[in-house]
C-alpha cells in the first residue's frame, strides 16, 4: 500500500498556476469552494428579489427602481426565479456541492474525491446552468411565469405569456444542465464514500455528516435524472412541436398545434424527483446538525444507529410519497389515501432523529458557540415547519390549504430556512478549517438572534394568513375584498424581512472581514473528535501532509469515563484498552 | 459479470488504507494492488453512474407507457379518441441492432486479450501455449469503433427514411418516443465510441499495460450495457406498440 500511496500521492502534487489552482482546479478543498461562493451569490439574487416581492405585496402601487411599477407577470416571473434560484443553487449546492466537496474526504481520510476531474467539471456545469438561469433576465419576455415546478401546459407553450418564450427555455436549458452537474456530483460522493474510507473507517464509524452526503447523493442520482429526462421532453413539447405534456388547448382564442399529451405526466414526473429534492436540501443539515449537536454538548450522539437508520428511511420514503404534491390534480381518492399514509409515515423517522437531538442535548455540558446555536436553531425550525407536513399530507386538508400561505409557511420553515440555518452553523463551524481564522463571536451572536427571531416572525404568520384563505402567488392581495383586512398581517411580514435580510449583512461582513483579520484559529478549536480536526489549518493539498490516517474509534466519543480528556480523536489509540468500546 | 461485481464487495476499511488520488494521477503503478485498487474504483463510478442513465430511459419508459394510453380530444366530433399510431418500425433498425451486437462482442474480444496480457505479466508466465498477440487488441478495439460508427449511421439512415416517408418527431406521439428514444441512446453511445477512441489512443500511445486494461475494461462494461439499452429500447418500440 504504501509505495502505492505515495506515487499517487506525488503524482498528485499541488498545481501552481493561478488558473489550475483557483479556477480550473482538481482540489476537491477548491471545489467545494467555488461551490460555496456560488451559493452565496445565488442566495443574495434570491433574497433580493422576494424583498421585491414583499414590498410589492404591502405597497402595489410603488413604482421600483429599474423594475418600475410590478406587473402581475413581472411578480410571477421574481417568483419563479426566487423559487429556482433557492431551491437549486442555494439548497442543492452549498450543502452537498460546498461542504460535502470540501469535508468529505477529509472526514473519511481521502486525499481526494474518486475523479477529481468530473468534480471539477461538476462545478463549472452548475455555474453554466446559473449563468443561463440569470440570462433569462435579460433577454426579450424576461423570465418565465410558471413557477419553479414549471408547471405544464404554462411552461411548454411558448405563447402562454411574456417570459415564456426564450426566458422559459434559459429556464429549461439551466435545469438540465444543473442536473447534468448533480448526476456527476452524485457519482463521486458515493464512489468516494463506499471505496476511499481510511483503514477502520468502518460504515458505522462514519461522522453523521458523511452518512448524510452519501444518503443525499444516493437521492441525488436517483432523482436527478428522472428532472433531466421530463427537462428534455418540455425542451422537445415548446421547441419541436411534439405532444407530451400539452393537451389541446386554445391559448387567446387560437388551437394551439399540440393534442393529447398530459399535464399530469409531467406533474408526476417533476414531483417524483421535487419530493426526493426536499430531502436532499435538508439530510446535509441533518447530519451536521447531530454532528453539532453531540460536539457542543460534550456528548456521543443518542441513538447513532438509529440516526443512520431514520435517515435512510427518510430517504427511502422520499420516493414514495410524491403524490403528496397533486392532491389538487383530481386524483383517485385511494391512490391520494395511499400517498397520505406514507407522508404521514416519515414523521416517524422525522421524530426519531428530533428526539434523538434532544436526547443528547439532555444532561449535555452544553456549549452555547455560534455553531452550535445555528444548530438548535435548526431543530427549533424543523420541529415548527415539520409539524405542519401530517395537517398538508391529509387529502381532506390540503385542497382547502393547497392555494395559500399556509403551504408557503410550511415549506419555508422545514425546506429553506431550516437547512439555512444548516449552511449557517456550517460555516461557522468549519470557517476556522477553511480559511484558518476564527469568526467574530458576536457578530455571529447577533446574526443568529435576528435571523432566529427574523424568520419566525415572518413565517409564523403566514400560517394564519393562509388558514383565513389568504391566497400564494397573488401579485395584488390588495384587490380582493376578503384579503384587504388582512393586509396588517402582510405589513408585518414585509417589515419583519427588513430586519431580517439587513441582518445578513452582518454575517456577510463577518465572513469576509475574518477572513482577513479574524483570530488565528488551532487546528482543533472545537475539540472535536472527528478526522478534519487531526490535519493541519487549513489542509494541506493533500490533505494529511503525506500520511495516511487510521481510525480507532467513533465519531463521538465525548466524556469518555477514565479518558485524559473529555474527548477521544478517532485516530487516538483504540478505547478497547481502557475497557472502553471502540 | 461475475468478475465486474466480485471486485467491488470487499470492504476498504478493512482492505487498508487505499486514499489515492483519482483518475488525474499520471502515476503508474503496476503492483497487483493498486492496479486492482483503480478497476475496482472505475468499475464502482461506472456502476453509480450507469443508475443514473437508467433513471432517464426509465422516465421516458414510464412516460412511454402514460401517453400510450391517453385519448385526446377530437374538436371536429367533440369525443376522446387514440391518437397513438405506431407505423410498422423500419427493418434497417433490425440489421442496426445485430451490428451493434456484433461490436458489443467485439469489445468483449478486446478487453479478454488485454486482460489476458494483464495476468501473463503479473505471473510472468511465458507459454508458447498462451498465445497473447498484443496487435490483436488493438484491432479488436478498432473494430468496434467501427461497428458503433456504423450503428450510428445506419440509425441516421433510419431517421431519414421515416423523414422521406413523412414521419417526424412531431407527426404522432409514438414517433416523438422513437426519435426521442433512439436519439438518447445514440447520445449515449457516442460517448462510448468517445470513451472507445481514448482506448485506442492509451493503446496507440503505449500507455502502461494496467492503464490500458482500466480504460478498456470500463469502456467494455459500458459499451455492452449500451448494447443491452438498444435492445430494450426496441423490444419497447416493437413489442409495446
Amino acid at each position: 500500500m504504501a509505495t502505492g500511496e505515495l506515487a499517487f500521492h506525488e503524482a498528485h502534487a499541488a498545481p501552481q498556476s493561478f488558473i489550475r489552482k483557483y479556477v480550473f482546479s482538481l482540489d476537491h478543498k477548491v471545489i467545494g469552494l467555488q461551490y460555496f461562493f456560488l451559493a452565496l451569490t445565488a442566495v443574495f439574487v434570491g433574497m433580493l428579489l422576494s424583498l421585491l416581492m414583499r414590498i410589492h405585496l404591502i405597497w402595489p402601487n410603488v413604482s421600483l427602481p429599474l423594475l418600475g411599477e410590478i406587473k402581475p407577470e413581472t411578480y410571477l416571473s421574481l417568483l419563479t426565479m426566487h423559487g429556482t434560484i433557492m431551491v437549486f443553487f442555494v439548497l442543492t449546492t452549498a450543502p452537498q456541492g460546498g461542504f460535502g466537496n470540501y469535508f468529505l474526504p477529509i472526514q473519511i481520510g481521502a486525499a481526494d474525491m474518486a475523479f477529481p476531474v468530473l468534480n471539477m467539471l461538476s462545478f463549472w456545469v452548475t455555474f453554466l446552468a446559473f449563468l443561463a438561469l440569470v440570462a433569462a433576465f435579460f433577454v426579450t419576455g424576461g423570465p418565465p411565469l410558471h413557477g419553479w415546478t414549471g408547471y405544464a401546459p404554462l411552461s411548454a407553450l411558448q405563447s402562454a405569456g411574456p417570459g415564456q418564450g426564450a426566458g422559459a427555455d434559459l429556464w429549461v436549458v439551466s435545469i438540465a444542465l444543473f442536473c447534468l452537474g448533480a448526476l456527476m456530483s452524485a457519482l463521486n460522493f458515493i464512489t468516494t464514500t463506499l471505496d476511499m474510507r481510511v483503514k477502520g473507517m468502518s460504515l458505522m464509524r462514519l461522522p453523521l455528516t458523511c452518512w448524510a452526503w452519501f444518503i443525499t447523493a444516493i437521492l441525488g442520482l436517483l432523482a436527478f435524472g428522472v428532472l433531466l429526462a421530463a427537462g428534455i421532453l418540455l425542451l422537445l413539447d415548446r421547441n419541436v412541436g411534439t405532444s407530451f405534456f400539452v393537451p389541446l388547448v386554445v391559448v387567446n382564442g387560437q388551437i394551439v398545434g399540440h393534442r393529447g399529451g398530459s399535464p399530469l405526466l409531467w406533474q408526476h414526473l417533476f414531483w417524483f424527483f421535487g419530493h426526493p429534492e426536499v430531502y436532499i436540501a435538508i439530510l446535509p443539515a441533518m447530519g451536521l446538525c447531530s454532528q453539532l449537536v453531540s460536539v457542543f454538548s460534550r456528548k456521543p450522539i443518542f441513538g447513532y444507529k438509529a440516526m443512520v437508520y431514520a435517515m435512510l428511511s427518510i430517504g427511502i420514503l422520499g420516493f414514495m410519497v410524491w403524490g403528496h404534491h397533486m392532491f389538487m390534480s383530481g386524483m383517485s381518492p385511494y391512490s391520494a389515501f395511499a400517498f397520505s399514509v406514507m407522508t404521514m409515515a416519515i414523521g416517524v423517522p422525522s421524530a426519531i432523529k428530533t428526539f434523538n437531538w434532544l436526547g443528547t442535548l439532555w444532561g449535555g455540558k452544553i456549549r452555547f458557540e455560534p455553531p452550535m446555536l445555528f444548530a438548535i436553531g435548526f431543530v427549533s425550525l424543523f420541529v415548527t415547519g415539520g409539524i405542519s407536513g401530517p395537517f398538508l399530507a391529509q387529502p381532506v386538508l390540503d385542497i382547502p390549504l393547497h392555494e395559500t400561505y399556509f403551504v408557503i409557511a410550511h415549506f419555508h420553515l422545514i425546506m429553506g430556512v431550516a437547512s439555512i440555518f444548516g449552511i449557517f452553523a456550517a460555516t461557522y463551524y468549519w470557517f476556522p478549517k477553511m480559511f484558518g481564522r476564527m469568526m467574530n463571536d458576536s457578530l455571529a451572536k447577533w446574526h443568529f438572534w435576528i435571523s432566529f427571531v427574523g424568520t419566525y416572525a415572518v413565517f409564523m404568520p403566514m400560517h394564519y394568513y393562509g388558514m383565513a384563505a389568504g391566497l400564494r402567488r397573488y401579485s395584488q392581495s390588495t384587490e380582493v375584498a376578503y384579503m384587504q383586512g388582512l393586509l396588517p398581517l402582510q405589513k408585518f411580514i414585509t417589515f419583519a424581512a427588513f430586519v431580517t435580510i439587513a441582518g445578513q449583512f452582518i454575517f456577510l461582513f463577518n465572513l469576509f472581514w475574518s477572513m482577513k483579520a479574524g483570530k488565528k484559529a488551532s487546528d482543533n478549536p472545537w475539540e472535536a473528535t472527528t478526522l478534519e480536526w487531526t490535519t493541519a489549518t487549513p489542509p494541506p493539498h493533500d490533505n494529511f501532509g503525506g500520511i495516511t490516517p487510521v481510525v480507532h474509534n467513533g465519531p463521538y466519543e465525548y466524556s469518555v469515563p477514565g479518558a485524559s480528556r473529555d474527548y477521544v480523536m478517532q485516530t487516538d489509540p483504540p478505547m478497547v484498552a481502557a475497557g472502553h468500546k471502540a | 459479470m461475475k468478475s465486474f461485481f466480485s471486485t467491488l464487495v470487499t470492504d476498504p476499511a478493512s482492505r487498508g488504507a487505499e486514499s489515492v488520488a483519482g483518475d488525474h494521477s499520471k502515476a503508474s503503478p503496476s503492483s497487483p494492488a493498486i492496479l486492482q485498487t483503480r478497476l475496482r474504483r472505475a468499475r464502482l463510478g461506472l456502476l453509480v453512474g450507469l443508475v443514473g442513465i437508467l433513471m432517464i430511459f426509465v422516465s421516458f419508459s414510464s412516460a412511454y407507457v402514460v401517453r400510450q394510453g391517453l385519448p385526446t380530444l377530437d374538436p371536429r366530433s367533440n369525443t376522446l379518441v387514440r391518437d397513438w399510431f405506431a407505423p410498422p418500425l423500419p427493418k434497417l433498425l433490425f440489421l442496426n441492432t445485430l451490428v451493434l451486437l456484433v461490436s458489443s462482442a467485439t469489445m468483449g474480444m478486446a478487453r479478454r486479450q488485454v486482460a489476458r496480457q494483464v495476468a501473463l505479466g503479473r505471473t510472468s508466465v511465458s507459454s508458447p501455449h498462451v498465445a497473447v498477440d498484443p496487435a490483436g487488441t488493438a484491432s479488436w478495439l478498432v473494430l468496434t469503433v467501427v461497428l458503433g460508427l456504423s450503428f450510428l449511421a445506419g440509425q441516421l439512415t433510419v431517421w431519414r427514411e421515416l423523414a422521406a416517408s413523412g414521419v417526424y418527431i412531431s407527426t404522432n406521439p409514438s414517433s416523438s418516443f422513437l426519435y426521442l428514444l433512439s436519439a438518447t441512446h445514440g447520445v449515449h453511445l457516442l460517448g462510448g465510441v468517445f470513451a472507445l477512441l481514448v482506448a485506442c489512443a492509451s493503446w496507440f500511445l503505449r500507455r502502461p499495460i494496467e492503464t490500458r486494461f482500466v480504460v478498456l475494461d470500463v469502456t467494455g462494461w459500458y459499451w455492452h450495457f449500451m448494447a443491452l439499452l438498444w435492445v430494450y429500447i426496441l423490444c419497447l418500440l416493437e413489442f409495446a406498440r
